[in-house]
């Protein structure tokens, strides 16, 4: 490795993380045949008609399982952008849980899909505590069991 | 990501992390993690490959089996692209233009393609694509000594107008460029090695810097290992 991922992965590597106490493992009540998955990316992906991610958003936007028409929001400069804009399921794998669902492989997928952003304020206790709580209440209240988190 | 699967999983979800910094994804232990070492910004590894991207899936979703925290590796390695795309640049058309108003003016066709054929673009954050030529008239006039602060850019945020800039730049490279799709990097190699307008945004940002501009106005104006 080498360039700016080698750049960005050392600097990572260095940064302070918040701590959680004896953290919750739920597992899987059902076959994943007979589960409804979601996805939730840090991509700051949003459709053109909602609001932008602000540089300091801890908000989150909901994206219908048909979306296709989304643009990458997140402020960074330090990760590529290209891939999302020539295949959006390097970012956010609609189509592949489309299929997957389709093969039987997972039950269904979710109806909505969610993006934060990934540049939180350090403490990143409004995710904690605020947003991120009412996004699962959100994904609870569509029957989702399943939540895939894809990072950018 | 790692913060939101443990709220997820208090809330009685069972997450799945696809993580792309080793160190902090073992830090932080989500639940059940796939660490994968792909370009970061690609977290399923390649766009246009449906088979490794399914595969990825299939085995973030196969740590479901797991009966306590499980940390995964996917077994391939993807290095980012440091090589700059191959995209051929307009040619100088007006002389009296600063080279990269004249260059961007020369990308507005592939540009507008690109748009017609996606349907919608990353450009408007602060500024529409009307005002590229006018926000790089500016920058360049930065980088030429102009004052920042008696010279006002239009859109204002000089790290929106970047991001709109680099959006217009990398919509009509995608649209010109032939061939399978460029690795991660290569297009920001591409937009900072060889365009004009890259340039004249490192120009702009280091006068800005040299002008004792505040820090976040100019450093995120590039990748900071540039």
């Amino acid at each position: 490795m080498s360039g700016g991922d080698a750049a960005m992965r050392e600097y990572g590597a260095g940064q302070a993380v918040p701590t959680f106490e004896d953290p919750a493992f739920t597992p899987l009540a059902k076959p994943l045949s007979e589960a409804r998955v979601a996805l939730v990316t840090s991509a700051a992906l949003h459709r053109p008609d909602q609001d932008r991610f602000s540089p300091s958003d801890t908000g989150f936007r909901a994206l219908h399982r048909t979306d296709r028409n989304i643009v990458m929001g997140h402020w960074s400069p330090n990760f590529d952008h290209t891939g999302f804009q020539i295949d959006l399921n390097v970012v956010f794998p609609l189509d592949r849980l489309e299929e997957l669902a389709a093969d039987g492989v997972i039950g269904d997928v979710a109806p909505r899909h969610f993006a934060f952003a990934g540049n939180q304020p350090e403490t990143v206790s409004e995710v904690r505590l605020d947003t991120g709580p009412a996004c699962a209440q959100e994904m609870l209240s569509d029957g989702v069991d399943v939540v895939v988190l894809t990072p950018v | 990501m790692s913060t939101l699967a443990h709220v997820f999983e208090a809330a009685g979800l069972s997450t799945i992390v696809l993580a792309s910094m080793k160190e902090v994804a073992e830090k932080m232990a989500p639940p059940r993690t796939l660490y994968c070492e792909f370009p970061l910004g690609r977290p399923l590894g390649r766009p246009d490959d449906a088979a490794l991207q399914r595969d990825v899936l299939e085995r973030g979703l196969a740590l479901l089996e797991a009966t306590g925290p499980v940390f995964e590796t996917h077994p391939e390695v993807i290095e980012s692209e440091e090589t700059p795309l191959a995209c051929s640049l307009p040619p100088r058309f007006d002389a009296s233009l600063p080279p990269s108003v004249d260059e961007a003016q020369g990308l507005r066709s592939a540009y507008d393609r690109a748009v017609e054929a996606r349907g919608h673009t990353a450009v408007g954050r602060a500024i529409g694509v009307d005002e590229i030529p006018a926000a790089l008239t500016v920058l360049a006039q930065w980088a030429d000594g102009a004052a920042w602060k008696e010279v006002p850019l239009p859109g204002k945020n000089t790290l929106a107008v970047g991001h709109d800039i680099r959006a217009y730049y990398t919509e009509a490279a995608l649209e010109l460029a032939d061939g399978p799709a460029p690795g991660g990097r290569a297009v920001e190699a591409w937009f900072w090695e060889e365009t004009e307008a890259g340039k004249t945004m490192m120009g702009a940002r280091t006068a800005l810097k040299d002008q004792d501009a505040p820090f976040p106005f100019w450093f995120y104006m590039a990748p900071g290992h540039r």
